[in-house]
């Protein structure tokens, strides 16, 4: 071939670089520059697990300590994010903040994923079931979220498992629902076909066929629960009905500083910015990890 | 084992779906996708089931590996009826019958591996003793496939459509069926690997006395690989017969239509060509009498009313046509 090819013929130029030469990207370079959402929405989650994890490493003091001699001092070298009307440490307060609105967020989306798997996969293997379930999760996602969690939360007290009961109840019928559809166009593929003409039993069909492949999608919800279980944590408490007033969660700093958000705005300001930041993240996180996994998915969710 | 009956007995197989609408989901129509096939294949022999798009042939072929309950009609497998077996009974046949399916990318599960996927056959049907034993089946497979053994480790992804078929033929093969029935299973594929797949399908046959149902859309291809061809038409048989019967001498006007129809590569030959007119009727209200009367070119009074049965025109041969009891009234293939 070669020695017929054009290029080879005496006296023709040989052919001009018209070509840039492939930059050499390193491995972890090339992740970074296909897919930037995931490794900046990565990197800011990592940063507040960071927090979340070594908070009494990070500078804090205690962050329920009362000091009424210095309230609502304004940030300064000693009080990088100011002090409350209590005296408290908003700096403290925000770095401890971070582990409630990250244990609810990630406890709600898990919790709330294996909740839906089970009823999406039971409503779209059984038609029966599928009937009155799926009637039922129309109910559910026909309340607002909100209103659902404050309901929920004004039939018990105060707590952080309360709050993730709560939001996992208004969030799962989403999950359902997905992975319901998921299933019912899953088990019409020729390789579900094939795996029950070969003698597959139903339970193996789900566990090797179907559940593998929603796991993509599902990873995908799951971290826009995640998220939205935060700004819903956030809510709860800002209202009043989600986490006590004694534990320091990003809701619970912005509704006590609420009061005094024009001539201290800063209490106020902190928190919020750590929560939009955090949510921020995930969905950068979640969206990246939707682009990356299936393309295709974009229009589902 | 009846040697002297057939290895499938299709009979007056009907297969209906209902459509559901209106405000309660009740059944406000159906779809007569199959409405009345009978046909028997023997063992080792290639049955081929053509028709065009919507006919009901992959219908036929799910309905016998029981993918769906029939809505009438019986199927015997050995003698023994498969139709209405129950659950636990009906795991063990499936043994029997296998399925080539055509899109030979969603017919292998996207998240195992071949070895797994192989695997899962002879670990249902209980074939295999121990890590070894697997492993030496799935590589005997492979072999059979002519795929190489090295494979086995690999995702399908990593293979090429044809490669990929022949996994699928591979995991048909792997619990020892009588039975592989090829829906459409050549039709996804380039020509050059159609040829390398067929002839694979023709060398596993002799090897193994296999029986096929090879169902697809193109008589071309089945022309080199089937014994017998069952043509097929809006849910019904209208011709069966030999594959030298069909192609030298067909009587079914709709069986004329589809030969003219298979390409011959000759620029220069000049055919007479049968031009169907109009598209295939809705198989949720089909045409009454015979239902190809709407595009038949020879269509006359008695087939508006009264639908032709299928019956013996010749040794082995059966069509369902009116013309065929009028004296001289066939079509010859002369006529055509």
């Amino acid at each position: 071939m070669s020695a017929t090819a054009p290029g080879h013929v005496a006296g023709a130029p040989t052919l001009p670089a018209i070509l840039p030469v492939p930059k050499q990207r390193g491995r972890i370079m090339g992740f970074v520059y296909r897919h930037p959402t995931i490794v900046i929405g990565g990197l800011l989650v990592g940063v507040m697990i960071f927090i979340a994890i070594f908070a009494p490493y990070l500078g804090t003091t205690d962050p329920t300590a009362l000091a009424p001699a210095k309230r609502t001092r304004e940030p300064s070298a000693i009080y990088w994010f100011g002090t409350d009307m209590l005296g408290r440490d908003v700096y403290s307060r925000v770095m401890y903040g971070s582990r409630v609105s990250l244990l609810v967020g990630f406890s709600v989306a898990f919790c709330a994923s294996i909740l839906g798997t089970l009823i999406g996969v039971v409503a779209g293997f059984i038609r029966s079931v599928d009937a009155v379930v799926m009637r039922i999760m129309d109910g559910l996602m026909s309340i607002p979220s909100i209103l659902l969690a404050i309901a929920l939360m004004a039939l018990t007290r105060a707590s952080v498992q309360n709050v993730i009961v709560a939001i996992t109840i208004a969030e799962f019928p989403r999950v359902s629902r997905l992975v319901r559809g998921l299933v019912l166009s899953l088990r019409e593929q020729p390789y579900v076909e094939a795996a029950i003409a070969s003698g597959t039993r139903v339970p193996v069909i789900i566990w090797k066929h179907i559940l593998p492949n929603t796991l993509a999608a599902l990873m995908v919800q799951a971290t826009f629960i995640c998220a939205s279980a935060m700004i819903t944590e956030a809510t709860l408490s800002f209202i009043g009905a989600g986490t006590p007033p004694i534990v320091p969660s990003w809701g619970n700093i912005m509704a006590e500083g609420r009061a005094l958000w024009q001539v201290k705005p800063y209490i106020v300001f902190f928190p919020a910015i750590f929560l939009s930041v955090t949510v921020l993240a995930v969905n950068l996180l979640g969206d990246g990890l939707r682009d990356a996994l299936d393309p295709r998915l974009a229009k589902r969710l | 084992m009846n040697a002297d009956r057939p290895l499938l007995e299709v009979n007056a197989l009907k297969k209906h779906f209902p459509i559901h609408g209106g405000l309660l989901g009740q059944v406000t129509a159906k779809v007569y996708a199959v409405d009345g096939v009978t046909f028997d294949i023997r063992r080792g022999e290639t049955l081929s089931l053509v028709g065009e798009s919507g006919c009901g042939k992959s219908t036929v072929g799910k309905a016998i590996l029981r993918l769906f309950s029939l809505t009438e009609g019986e199927v015997y497998l050995d003698g023994e009826r498969i139709d209405n077996m129950r659950a636990g009974k009906l795991r063990m046949m499936r043994k029997r019958v296998q399925v080539v399916f055509q899109d030979p990318f969603s017919s292998l599960n996207p998240r195992m591996r071949v070895r797994d996927i192989l695997a899962e056959p002879l670990v249902n049907f209980g074939m295999v003793h121990g890590r070894r034993d697997l492993n030496e089946k799935v590589e005997a497979l492979m072999d059979k496939v002519r795929l190489p053994r090295d494979a086995i480790n690999r995702f399908p992804h990593e293979f090429s459509g044809g490669q990929r078929q022949r996994i699928g033929i591979a995991r048909a093969l792997a619990p020892g069926a009588d039975l592989i029935i090829c829906d459409e299973a050549v039709s996804a594929l380039d020509v050059s690997v159609k040829a390398q797949i067929i002839n694979l399908l023709a060398d596993l046959q002799d090897e193994l006395g296999l029986a096929l149902l090879f169902i697809s859309h193109d008589l071309a291809t089945v022309e080199h690989l089937t014994h017998r061809v069952a043509v097929m038409y809006l849910g019904k048989i209208v011709e069966l017969t030999d594959r030298r019967t069909l192609f030298a001498e067909s009587h079914h006007p709709y069986t004329r239509a589809l030969l003219s129809a298979v390409p011959v590569p000759d620029p220069t030959a000049r055919r007479q060509r049968v031009i169907l007119k109009g598209d295939v009727p809705s198989p949720i209200n089909p045409p009454t009498g015979c239902r190809f009367h709407t595009r038949c070119p020879f269509v006359f009074d008695r087939c508006r009313v009264e639908e032709p049965l299928l019956r013996p025109v010749g040794d082995g041969h059966l069509s369902a046509c009116h013309l065929n009891q009028v004296p001289g009234g066939q079509v010859l293939p002369t006529a055509a």
